[in-house]
């Protein structure tokens, strides 16, 4: 072919920046967390010491770690949970029950997805500031001047008060997403479904979830690996870790051993670990929910 | 079920479903409209009760967080690596999934599938690695003489890391719209003697545009929000809007100044606020898009 020569020009000049980007910035990185992971390595200084997978045997007996682990998923349970179901039913309602102000709804909770992190962080910490936060002095109208509730500061509670952070942070965004996939359930099969006497909570488990499942199983999976990232950014901001290691989750605790503690090595040896698991997550979940997809 | 009853029961339902969908409203709305108010407390006002109106307008909060904060200097870089980033990442991006969505070559489908599997990778992971390649890199240019180094600390670098962590979602998106598109249009171009960079960006491009206003919408916000990169990346004073933010939270816990704390949670706040006012329609509805995020 004549063209030949200047098609393949073409094709080269568009791809192989974009290649070439994608390579610096994200493969050899990404490649590099493995390597270094086998690497007992103080960062700055340059004696860099092969150890093999000793960095994983450490991690394997590091309690701390353990704590992180448990936080994590505490925190990825409870959010997955509250916020999946509760975006489905309300985006159910608003869009079933023929709710007025459906767009003014719509717009609200769409606007915490478009804040920075720090920003929730900060509107979180004016919320549960325990003198003069927001929510205490709410509480105060019934509870009286007893002592404060230490939204944060109260090993107990601060794991929740995470937990309701990153619903507040997520719910509108899902909400919004699942309106949308309901919007292309045609109106005929409700229709029918009312003529056979199913009231609207049996049509919301036998029409609504079926017909969406495809969209709920791909948010799930991505709303879980979103979920350990957002939290790390968010506890970074709000609480770093604290009271006394009660929110350190997975990626900040790596966070912190490669830049407070300067053991890249071992920082990036929780990476893997906790990249692993979360695809395995992922994984696992995209299997636990596969479903014959249903076409309307 | 009786009739009466039946509708009365329905009408409660309607009432609790409204009142609980306001209440998850007002829970969005009032510490977003509060962080406006507080912006304009004096810092006296903050010992009272949090739920008490501001006294006036107390505008100097801002030129604090502008003059003493350095806001003015963060906004100016923010400014910066939204914009250019932005640049970078479309002129990069564009051609690429057009060819990724309408040619086949060697090798097209390995890069398909590595830019899919880049969908997977988190910034949150890779941050590290990058910042010691910087970190390498650097130490290098200095042995050659640059005193400076060049690649930490440098909003222009930092942009093209922006940029290229945006590479796998943008193109995933873009190359989704080309292969809507039907052949007729290349064909016809091609009849008509036109080449392959021209019918790209003068035939292929602008039908794209509803999808490039989406992907600069996702983007802006997600490059004018982000701070992990940003805050690794940039070591020294110069930082952008939500590092300089999250250092003036946590200095505000030593030292009382809350007017300049809310005031620059409004400066960083506003321009996301503004656009989408401005565009809300066009971001919800993008939304359909999967559910890619974060």
């Amino acid at each position: 072919m004549k063209k030949s020569k200047a098609r393949s020009v073409f094709i080269g000049v568009c791809v192989a920046p974009a290649v070439i980007l994608f390579i610096i910035f994200m493969l050899v990185p990404t490649f590099n967390i493995f390597k270094m992971s086998l690497y007992k390595w103080g960062g700055f200084s340059n004696s860099k010491e092969f150890i093999g997978l000793n960095n994983f045997k450490t991690l394997l007996a590091d309690t701390k770690f353990l704590r992180t682990f448990q936080n994590s998923i505490l925190l990825v349970v409870c959010v997955t949970v509250i916020t999946i179901s509760f975006s489905l039913i309300f985006a159910a309602i608003i869009s079933r029950e023929k709710i007025k102000g459906e767009n003014f709804f719509r717009i609200i909770f769409y606007i915490p997805n478009i804040l920075s992190i720090v920003i929730i962080s900060a509107i979180f910490s004016a919320i549960y500031d325990p003198t003069n936060g927001l929510l205490n002095s709410v509480l105060g109208i019934f509870r009286g001047e007893k002592d404060p509730i230490l939204w944060l500061g109260d090993q107990k509670i601060v794991i929740f008060s995470l937990v309701i952070a990153l619903v507040w942070q997520a719910i509108g965004y899902y909400m919004v997403m699942y309106m949308a996939s309901m919007a292309s359930i045609p109106a005929s099969i409700y229709e029918s479904a009312d003529l056979e006497g199913a009231n609207h909570i049996q049509q919301f488990f036998s029409i609504t979830l079926p017909l969406i499942w495809t969209n709920i199983r791909t948010t799930l999976s991505f709303f879980v690996i979103s979920t350990i990232n957002l939290s790390f950014q968010l506890v970074k901001v709000l609480t770093n870790g604290g009271p006394d290691g009660a929110t350190d989750v997975f990626l900040s605790y790596m966070y912190n051993q490669a830049y407070t503690n300067s053991s890249y090595g071992y920082g990036m040896a929780i990476g893997v670990v906790v990249f692993l698991f979360s695809f395995g997550l992922a994984a696992v979940i995209s299997f636990v929910t596969k479903r014959e997809p249903l076409e309307f | 079920m009786k009739k009466k009853n039946g509708a009365s029961v329905k009408t409660l339902y309607r009432a609790f479903v409204y009142l609980v969908l306001l209440a998850l409203a007002v829970s969005i709305f009032v510490p977003v409209a509060w962080v406006f108010l507080a912006s304009i407390k004096e810092n006296s006002e903050f010992y009272g009760s949090p739920w008490a109106m501001p006294k006036g307008f107390y505008f100097q909060n801002f030129i604090d967080a502008f003059e003493k904060a350095n806001m003015g200097e963060f906004f100016l870089n923010s400014v910066i690596v939204t914009a250019l980033a932005l640049a970078i990442l479309l002129v990069i991006a564009l051609p690429a999934s057009y060819v990724l969505a309408r040619y086949r070559f060697f090798g097209s489908k390995l890069i398909n599938t590595l830019f899919m599997g880049g969908l997977f990778i988190n910034v949150n992971y890779i941050v590290v690695p990058i910042f010691l390649m910087f970190v390498d890199a650097d130490t290098f240019l200095r042995k050659l003489g640059f005193a400076n180094g060049f690649f930490l600390n440098n909003i222009f670098v930092l942009a093209l890391v922006y940029a290229s962590t945006a590479l796998p979602f943008t193109i995933y998106l873009l190359s989704g719209f080309f292969i809507t598109i039907p052949k007729d249009y290349e064909e016809a171009a091609h009849v008509d003697g036109c080449g392959y960079f021209r019918t790209m960006v003068q035939i292929m491009m602008p039908m794209a545009l509803p999808s490039i206003i989406t992907v600069i919408l996702f983007n802006f916000l997600s490059f004018w929000n982000e701070y992990i990169i940003a805050m690794t990346m940039l070591t020294k004073d110069s930082k952008t809007l939500p590092v300089g933010l999250m250092n003036l939270t946590q200095a505000q816990r030593g030292a009382a100044n809350y007017g300049a704390l809310y005031a620059g949670l409004v400066i960083v706040m506003l321009p996301t606020l503004i656009l989408y006012i401005l565009v809300q329609k066009k971001l919800t509805q993008g939304m359909s898009l999967g559910g890619l995020k974060g």
